[in-house]
């Protein structure tokens, strides 16, 4: 593994329009944030249809550090409601080493894997962390794995460990290592927020008294694009997550929103009104150049996004009536229509496997989470929460992260993309929504 | 134009003190804005002395701050699902579309609005269809494009908090505003 390289200071810069009474206030992500307990609290309210029984035993001299290990792995396997997670209290001796695991031991508590480890102090200050995946029932191992990283990185290094073990388990790639964004609205105060997907160390990257929405994550995980209102009329920025350096990349005549990034981060479709109606344009992600045009209609044509080989753009339009989602190519063309149950289907998402899309369908008065397979053309409704919202698909494609509300307030929550997990994220001060899921990023 | 409202104060305030026909110049300041509505001024009714305002701030004749005036209306209410302007509406379009006209140095921002319900990104765009619906009609009511910059802010910032019927009703709206306010 390649050690985590520290990444440099917060740097602090104001606004491009600082207006007497609106100041807004730019922050560069600090690479690992401050101790601080997670603003984003997670309760899982529903489980897999079979749970994988594994247990993580205690990691060899984890005790001693700041940040221990394994109550972090053990929280994001519990997390994802498809592990069951067996006690690995009162093992005498705690494993560390493949020879020191008593399978019978563990059989008998119904584990079908256990995970050991150990966390070592190097002389150049930081840590070697090692672990292994033991099969209980072959008595052979899974997989191994070996980290070097700063203190400061320890959680990060939990949440790989996490992922690690996720993938041998299931087959499918973890996002426990990956971050997610989202808007908070306190009073009238707006704050876009980046968090680890466990809701852990939220950091605010850009505070203003005007609106924000629709963040997107760049596919390198190195900047969003946004919507602000700080004009006092919509306007699309694209923010370096390292730097805290941004530019207005779409600042049109009319309103300007709805960026989604292309797959090779260089380009953004936007919606914009410069040329009367709400119309899909392709602009550079540094805001050089002049938009090309990829829609021709006299209706609402917005909420474009990419698929994930580059090759298509869904969106919504009401060419047809009411919104409903189509698809076309990505330079534009005739495009298709894909929904057809009500008269209200918008905010469509790629699943990143690109074999179906996540999308908000108004049923009577309320609004729901659904996904349709391009396959099978098949509607699933995955949520019932009446004012469910912003669907957006994790890296893996397994879960829909949204926005919804509880008692009138906003809070974030997620689904698996086959209904059964359900997940709650609530959030100390305010009301959360606009989330985006971030990439899966190797470091 | 400042003179003029200097001219429009001081007759307001002659109403008051004497009888000459005061009516037919406020009726006249109303609708015709032009510096010739200066020559009808009343002289003072005492030669010699001049009366002055007290604690008048000229502000209130500026037509588009002056409540009894059709220009501080600034709200366009619509319907759900719609972007019509609705017949009682229109002598509002109309008036501004017409100082518009008039002033060919004015600039206005039509911002549009949508209620709660639905998608962020979808609300702007019917928002921007409320502004767009409104600058199209002074469009051809006298204003020229050029002046006029339809935006929206979509459902991102009610006026109307609640979330019922009446406060849904409220946030369909377009508002016209001035540079400069």
């Amino acid at each position: 593994m390649k050690s985590m390289a520290s990444i440099n200071l917060m740097t602090m810069k104001s606004g491009n329009l600082i207006k007497l009474f609106n100041a807004v206030f730019l922050f560069a992500l600090f690479a690992v944030p401050g101790a601080s307990h997670a603003a984003l609290t997670i309760e899982i309210v529903g489980a897999g249809a079979n749970q994988i029984p594994v247990a993580i035993a205690p990691f060899r001299a984890e005790d001693g550090l700041a940040q221990k290990l394994t109550p972090v792995i053990a929280a994001d396997l519990a997390r994802s409601g498809l592990f069951r997670m067996v006690d690995a209290g009162g093992m005498v001796p705690v494993p560390y080493e493949p020879e020191q695991v008593d399978f019978p031991q563990w059989r008998a508590r119904g584990a079908e894997a256990v995970a050991i480890g150990s966390v070592t102090l190097q002389s150049d200050g930081r840590y070697d962390i090692r672990f292994r995946l033991m099969d209980v029932v072959k008595q052979t191992q899974l997989a191994g794995f070996v980290y070097y990283a700063p203190a400061a990185q320890l959680r990060l290094t939990a949440h790989k460990i996490a992922d690690a073990i996720y993938e041998k388990m299931t087959g499918d790639a973890g996002v426990f290592a990956t971050r997610i964004t989202y808007v908070v609205k306190k009073g009238t105060r707006y704050e876009l927020q980046v968090a680890d997907a466990d809701g852990y160390g939220a950091q605010t990257v850009l505070a203003s008294n005007e609106p924000i929405i629709s963040p997107a994550w760049a596919p390198d995980g190195a900047r969003l694009a946004y919507v602000s209102f700080e004009g006092r009329k919509p306007v699309v920025y694209v923010q370096s997550l390292t730097t805290g350096n941004r530019q207005a990349v779409a600042n049109f005549r009319g309103s300007n929103s709805a960026p989604a990034w292309s797959p090779d981060g260089k380009r953004l479709a936007v919606t914009l009104t410069k040329d009367g109606g709400s119309q899909l344009y392709l602009i550079d992600a540094d805001g050089g150049g002049a938009p090309t045009r990829l829609t021709h209609s006299s209706a609402i044509d917005t909420e474009a996004n990419f698929s994930p080989d580059g090759q298509w753009i869904i969106f919504t339009s009401d060419r047809g009536g009411g919104p409903q989602i189509y698809r076309m190519p990505a330079s534009g063309g005739q495009p298709q229509r894909y929904t057809f149950e009500g008269n209200y289907n918008v905010s469509p998402h790629f699943s990143p496997d690109g074999k179906s899309f996540t999308f908000m369908q108004r049923s009577g008065n309320r609004f729901h989470i659904a996904v349709q397979d391009f396959a099978t053309r098949q509607v699933q409704i995955l949520t019932d929460g009446g004012i469910d919202e912003s669907p957006s698909f994790a890296p893996n494609s397994r879960m829909i992260l949204y926005a919804t509300k509880v008692r009138g307030r906003g809070i974030l929550a997620a689904v698996s993309s086959d209904g059964r997990v359900k997940q709650r994220f609530t959030e100390d001060a305010g009301d959360v929504r606009e989330p985006s899921w971030g990439p899966l990023v190797n470091k | 134009m400042k003179k003029f409202f200097v001219g429009l104060l001081i007759a307001g305030v002659l109403a008051g003190c004497s009888s000459t026909p005061t009516k037919e110049q406020e009726g006249a300041a109303v609708e015709d804005r032009k510096p010739s509505v200066e020559a009808p001024v009343a002289k003072p009714a005492d030669s010699g002395v001049v009366s002055q305002p007290l604690g008048t701030s000229t502000v209130t004749a500026d037509p588009l701050k002056d409540p009894a005036n059709i220009l501080s209306k600034r709200s366009i209410y619509f319907d759900y699902d719609s972007n019509l302007v609705k017949d009682e509406f229109k002598p509002t379009v109309a008036a501004h579309a017409k100082y518009l006209g008039q002033n060919r140095n004015k600039q206005v921002r039509i911002e549009g609005n949508a209620d709660e319900r639905g998608s962020s990104e979808y609300n702007l765009a019917l928002g921007q269809r409320r502004a767009e619906a409104v600058k199209q009609m002074m469009q051809l009511l006298g204003a020229s494009a050029g002046q006029i910059e339809s935006v929206s802010f979509g459902k991102e910032k009610p006026r109307a908090p609640g979330h019922d019927e009446a406060a849904w009703a409220e946030n369909r709206r377009a508002d016209i505003r001035y540079q400069g306010e």
